[in-house]
């Protein structure tokens, strides 16, 4: 049973946000016997009340609080205060993702090393090698039940996969498969196997696709060690004189604040909410906010380098049929600098519904160039890009000078530039993703600008040094020893691969450190 | 959307609609009686309140001249617009907004007004005109869900919406490609 906790108990482990990582974070401690409480902003939705319809699920789930945004993006331009798409629920952004899970690679563990400098990127090695957190990808992947991982067949291909792979073939392509999903391709840890529904980034209404709604959470309840508390949104995290944390103010739905007092305190709200809390958490003591020592909290943002292609031929594809994103091409992903720029990507099977192919496919667009193209739907393909972006300190999370929140807190503002290398890539990636579609008889593509983020990255980087970044190899901030961060902010660099396998795996490792950590009373 | 009311037959004639005081447009398939935008050819109607039963034919216009799609009957953009005609009986800046940037449509177009003329090409150059105003950006934004999120839309586009409740597409064709 979930266990509740008194808000004057000050040796639980409080873990703002219950997501991909803070949600596995709260189940790994939990079974380890230590006491968890999940302060999650949003309500808990469980997935019997997933709705298929993409308007209606965004506005169940999504995170739809004021933000604002700046730099030279094109989503600063058509969608000004939404500069991410992510979840505010029980379960966060895994409740709306797609399954895709893949390990980062070797060298994307060492870009500047293995890159060199860049001008105007800030590149640096991560403090971890893939050696190192190899052990916990594979306890991640077996956790998420992966497939073409510990035995687990791959999902069969849709119409969109059909039509990629044919494509991958025509232009010598050797990786090309149905992914690595994090999406049972047959009944496994009490869930059932795909039934190609199609609403993947609605909520998976049958529970086949990994998300911490429905696994982690109620299994770290089941210890009696977990209390999840929804519709708490954190506000500030206090400390002591001693500059360690002691607590953390929230409000819950009524918009009461309480103080839960705290041993020890995890931070996982994404890469945006998780530096504007540290932000706002500013005190005397430390006057540019919480573990900024460096002033690098809200800094090096990355959203991965992403596009589309959605191409129109002359018979049906219905692309929107099955699995959303279960179809990879890897070829790309290599570093190659002959290609005219740094890091790789991939290419993934993508398809939006009527619905959000209107408002995505070319934002403001109209006319019949743009309606054409949406008079073909039902002949469409799609591919997705997400590739390597580079971290640069002036793209970073700020708190906006005027606009406040319904608790009277500073909004934050997401300032962006596109590197000329992120262009690059995206230009390669998209004349790549054109070539594919042509070479199977396509009509006419598409090139299609980034959708808000769904991918966000580094703002709270981990680094060797106390000067470079944020937190160390563990997610413990090198100023506090007893505040952690246990979500994608810590990613030094983005890789090329989609971030969530890596998230979950570093919260595991993250987990064996604290457990270990308040075993020998050094936190 | 109960406004959008059918006719009580099919094909309510031109002839009805004049015997009924309605204004017959030039060449245009919209037709206006009292307070109401008319489609006599396909036999609905749009009862207005915020907004001039005129001024929302010229928005029903400007809605298909700006997502253009051959095989969508006007009802779906009638029923697109609508949410302007409230939203103007409710917000007089609102109202003072939508009936300045027709106007200024009308004035642009000459005698006959924007939906005298004849060809999209034509009205089309008239909204690049006026692309970046607020006028036009609200209009356009609007569309996105206004026409687009209507679900009796979608199966015209080969979208099928909703598939849980059919047990998904697991054996309803999601690899059902032929052709490749
Ligand atoms: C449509 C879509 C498709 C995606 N597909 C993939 C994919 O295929 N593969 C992949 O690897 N990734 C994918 N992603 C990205 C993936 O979902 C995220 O990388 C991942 O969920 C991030 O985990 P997180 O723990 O950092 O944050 P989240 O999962 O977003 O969790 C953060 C939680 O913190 C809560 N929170 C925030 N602020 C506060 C506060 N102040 N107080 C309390 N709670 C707070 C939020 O409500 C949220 O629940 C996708 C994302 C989207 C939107
Ligand atoms: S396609 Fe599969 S994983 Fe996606 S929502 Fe449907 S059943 Fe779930």
């Amino acid at each position: 049973m979930a266990a509740p906790y008194d808000l004057n108990d000050d040796g639980v482990v409080v873990i703002i946000g219950s997501g991909a990582g803070g949600g596995t974070l709260g189940n790994e401690l939990a079974q380890k016997g230590v006491d968890v409480v999940i302060l999650e902003a949003g309500a808990r939705i469980e997935y019997e009340d997933f709705i298929n319809d993409e308007w209606e699920s965004f506005g169940q789930l999504a995170w739809g609080d004021k933000r604002t945004t700046s730099g030279d993006w094109r989503v600063a331009r058509d969608f000004p205060n939404l500069p991410a798409w992510i979840v505010k629920a029980v379960g966060g952004t895994t409740t709306h993702w797609a399954g895709a899970s893949l390990r980062f690679q070797e060298h994307e563990f060492r870009t500047l090393s293995h890159y060199g400098k860049v001008d105007g990127a800030n590149l640096l090695d991560w403090p971890l090698t893939l050696a190192e957190l190899e052990p916990y990808y594979a306890k991640a992947e077996d956790k998420m039940g992966v497939t073409r991982t510990n035995g687990i067949a791959g999902l069969p291909g849709n119409n969109n996969f059909k039509v990629l792979k044919a494509g991958a073939d025509k232009l010598g392509y050797k990786e090309c498969h149905t992914g690595n999903m994090a999406i049972n391709s047959d009944f496994r840890d009490d869930r059932m196997a795909c039934q190609q529904t199609g609403f993947c980034f609605q909520g998976c209404k049958w529970g086949a696709k990994w998300s911490t709604l429905y696994t982690e959470i109620p299994k770290g309840e089941a210890t009696g060690k977990l209390e999840v508390r929804p519709q708490s949104m954190a506000l500030k995290i206090e400390h002591d004189a001693s500059g360690k944390v002691t607590g953390v103010l929230y409000a819950d739905k009524d918009g009461n604040r309480h103080l839960q007092k705290a041993r020890l305190v995890c931070v996982a709200c994404n890469s945006i909410e998780s530096p504007r809390l540290l932000l706002n958490s500013a005190s005397a003591m430390f006057p540019d906010g919480l573990a900024n020592s460096s002033g690098q909290v809200g800094r090096n943002y990355m959203r991965h380098t992403t596009g589309s292609v959605y191409a129109v031929f002359d018979k049906p594809v219905h692309m929107y049929r099955g699995t959303t994103m279960a179809g990879i091409i890897r070829d790309e992903a290599r570093h190659d600098p002959s290609r005219g720029f740094v890091g790789g990507y991939e290419l993934e099977t993508l398809s939006l519904g009527l619905p959000f192919m209107a408002a995505f496919l070319d934002p403001g667009g109209w006319g019949r160039s743009f309606t054409s193209a949406l008079d073909n739907y039902a002949s469409m393909a799609g591919l997705w890009i997400v590739g390597e972006d580079m971290p640069q300190e002036q793209n970073r999370i700020t708190l906006h000078a005027e606009m406040k929140d319904e608790h009277g807190l500073p909004i934050p503002d997401v300032h962006f530039d596109d590197h000329p290398n992120d262009a690059a890539m995206r230009n390669h990636a998209y004349a790549q993703g054109r070539a594919l579609y042509e070479a199977v008889g396509a009509i006419r593509t598409f090139p299609t600008p980034p959708y808000p983020s769904t991918h966000n990255l580094g703002t709270n980087r981990m680094s060797e040094k106390a000067s470079d970044g944020v937190v160390n190899k563990h997610g413990q901030t090198h100023d506090i020893k007893n505040l952690f961060v246990s979500d994608g902010s810590q990613f030094t660099t983005g890789g090329a691969e989609n971030p969530t396998l890596t998230i979950v795996s570093l919260a595991i490792r993250q987990a064996d450190y604290i457990a270990q950590e308040m075993a020998t009373g050094a936190i | 959307m109960t406004t959008v009311y059918e006719g009580k037959r099919r094909g309510l004639s031109r002839r009805d609609v004049l015997r009924r005081g309605g204004k017959v447009g030039i060449g245009a398939m919209l037709v206006i009686s009292g307070s109401a935008v008319i489609s006599p050819q396909f036999a609905w109607g749009l009862e207005t309140s915020g907004l001039a039963p005129e001024a929302v034919a010229t928005l029903i216009q400007m809605a298909r001249d700006i997502y253009p799609h051959d095989h969508i009957e006007d009802r779906f953009y009638a029923i697109a617009v609508k949410s302007y005609d409230e939203r103007a009986g409710k917000e007089a800046a609102f109202k003072e907004m939508i009936e300045a940037g027709v106007a200024d449509l009308d004035r642009r177009a000459g005698a006959g007004g924007y939906r005298g003329l004849g060809w999209e090409d034509e009205r089309v150059d008239i909204l690049r005109q006026v692309e970046t105003t607020s006028f036009f950006q609200t209009v356009r934004g609007g569309l996105v869900t206004g026409l687009y999120n209507q679900k009796e839309l979608w199966p015209l586009f080969g979208y099928e919406g909703e598939s849980y409740s059919k047990g998904g597409y697991i054996n309803r064709g999601f690899d059902d490609i032929e052709w490749l």
